[in-house]
């Protein structure tokens, strides 16, 4: 325990970035057992067990809010209210704001868990709740924005460091992509049904501007703020080259708003729409691998790490996959390619690359390298780190590869022809091909769970530790003052 | 005004304004020795609150 460590607990706020920090975990292995659950219900369909509560279809939308919102929303709000304080060296602004952030948070989280499974979605991807919901969210995120932009006026450090640059800009475009795709015409006041206000294709480009976008600005721009942080801080050593991110924020800034329209190709959107979106997802390359090289290489000259630390490993293979899916998405982004891989299960391994890959790994070493330092304590078992790692890499390996095999199967099987022109497999052939592959996946997630129950039990018993260090210190000073 | 109302010229102006910005970003931040020096001095920023953390070794 460092006399500085002792000082930074009492110098920032932590209390709302522990709040955050367990809910995450918590999150996590709710939002993983259900992507587990419908996993296992596409390659066990008796899963289902005939009720509506338990379908894929309610099923999947928890699992995803769960994981994106709950996991990755609550580890974004811990982690940003951290460095933000950390680069700045000033408390949180309105702290009663922040902690409205948390209980407002957790509330949209659980209202739409239920909602799901009640059955009321509007039927966006990654934006299911309805409209009441959608209101919480946007005071939720007005907060959050004045928190943040307000720590940012208060700080203490001239300069604003580049990972709070990444973080304002998941907040500023979060709020503007979730206002515009959510606008909508409530049935009544006491109804949760609503319309829309864009229909057709405008209808499908606004969603898919909000769907990559919500990829672009909340799965990847927030989590490489936590890289540009917690990358070089666990490794000791600055980033490799500062030029180098605000050339990569500003890129990535410039070029992802364009590229959601490759989710649509061959569909009824414009054909120079389609071409729009994927020559700027080519584009992205450069800036990602801008990114992924700038993080890799601040472990130049200390690569021993790797064999010694097992949340400097989570962090450099989660870059290493960040490269992998950010060279993918452009391959896949390209018309030809997508006419092989859109609607099949390659996507679906596309995006687990990212989420797994990049976006829990690097969740899983921030959370590790700032748990114990909030509680002031040493981390549990490294030994259990190390376990969780090579769980969730293999969980992850068996994942995408299930899913390349199966999705690329898919695409082969649906537009072979026989001799006379008709199609040569029936859609019900396909789905029995996929068998093996679904089973397949479905214990890649079973890998990734159990590895997460591991970091769960971990990050309680560090916590339990910190707690008994901290009364214990206390007992003995309360003894040396008598 | 009214040229401005149209989409087919507002495209490429937009188009032309962005990459200018971009072009002129990538610039300032290589252009100079000097200010690139004092850029790369941010990179130290995370290291700042915690005197027993190791600072610069190599990297920059």
């Amino acid at each position: 325990m460092s006399a500085t460590s002792v000082a930074a607990t009492e110098q920032y706020d932590y209390d709302i970035i522990k709040k955050f920090s367990v809910m995450a975990i918590v999150w996590a292995v709710v939002g993983m057992s259900a992507g587990v659950y419908i996993a296992s219900e596409l390659a066990w369909p008796f899963l289902n067990f005939d009720s509506p509560y338990l379908s894929f279809g309610r099923f999947r939308p928890v699992h995803t809010g769960a994981v994106i919102f709950g996991f990755g929303g609550s580890a974004l709000f811990a982690t940003s209210y951290y460095v933000v304080q950390r680069t700045c060296q000033t408390r949180l602004f309105a702290p009663g704001l922040a902690t409205f952030t948390f209980w407002g948070w957790q509330a949209v989280i659980v209202l739409a868990a239920l909602s799901y499974v009640s059955g009321f979605s509007q039927g966006r991807e990654y934006a299911e709740m309805e409209w009441p919901i959608d209101l919480l969210i946007l005071f939720v995120w007005v907060a959050y924005g004045a928190v943040f932009i307000g720590t940012l006026m208060q700080r203490k450090q001239p300069h604003i460091y580049v990972a709070n640059w990444f973080y304002l800009s998941f907040i500023l475009v979060t709020a503007l992509l979730h206002t515009f795709n959510n606008i909508a015409v409530p049935v009544s006041l006491f109804s949760l049904k609503s319309y829309s206000l864009f229909s057709g294709a405008q209808d499908a480009m606004t969603q898919w501007w909000y769907g990559h976008n919500a990829v672009g600005f909340f799965l990847t721009a927030a989590f490489l703020g936590m890289m540009y942080y917690f990358v070089p801080k666990h490794a000791g050593r600055p980033i490799y080259s500062y030029r180098l991110s605000i050339v990569h924020f500003w890129a990535l800034s410039f070029m992802y708003m364009w590229v959601g329209t490759h989710h649509l190709h061959w569909t009824a959107l414009p054909d120079w729409a389609s071409t729009l979106g994927a020559t700027f997802s080519i584009m992205l390359l450069l800036p990602s691998w801008g990114g992924m090289i700038n993080g890799i290489m601040t472990l130049s000259g200390a690569w021993d790490k790797l064999r010694t630390d097992p949340i400097m490993r989570f962090m450099i293979v989660a870059l290493s996959f960040y490269g992998m899916s950010t060279f993918e998405g452009p391959l896949m982004s390209l018309k030809d390619v997508n006419a092989l891989s859109h609607y099949t299960d390659w996507t679906v391994g596309h995006v687990h690359s990212g989420a797994l890959g990049w976006v829990a790994m690097i969740a899983f070493g921030s959370l590790y390298h700032m748990i114990p330092k909030l509680w002031n304590t040493q981390i549990f078992s490294v030994r259990l780190i190390n376990a969780h790692f090579w769980l969730a890499t293999i969980g992850t390996l068996l994942y995408i590869t299930a899913m390349w095999i199966s999705g690329i199967s898919q695409g082969l099987m649906w537009r072979a022809f026989d001799d006379f022109g008709n199609l040569q497999y029936s859609f019900v052939e396909s789905v029995a091909a996929m068998h093996p592959f679904y089973a397949m996946r479905a214990i890649g997630g079973m890998f990734f769970l159990t590895g997460m129950l591991l970091m769960a039990y971990n990050v309680f018993a560090t916590i339990r530790q910190g707690v008994r260090d901290a009364a214990s210190a206390q007992a003995r000073s309360a003894v040396a003052t008598a | 005004m009214d040229w401005f109302a149209h989409p087919e010229n507002t495209k490429p102006l937009g188009l032309l304004i962005f990459f200018v910005t971009f072009c002129a970003i990538v610039l300032w931040v290589y252009g100079s020795k000097k200010r690139s020096e004092k850029l790369e001095e941010h990179k130290n920023i995370p290291f700042l609150d915690d005197e027993d953390e190791v600072k610069d070794k190599s990297n920059g």
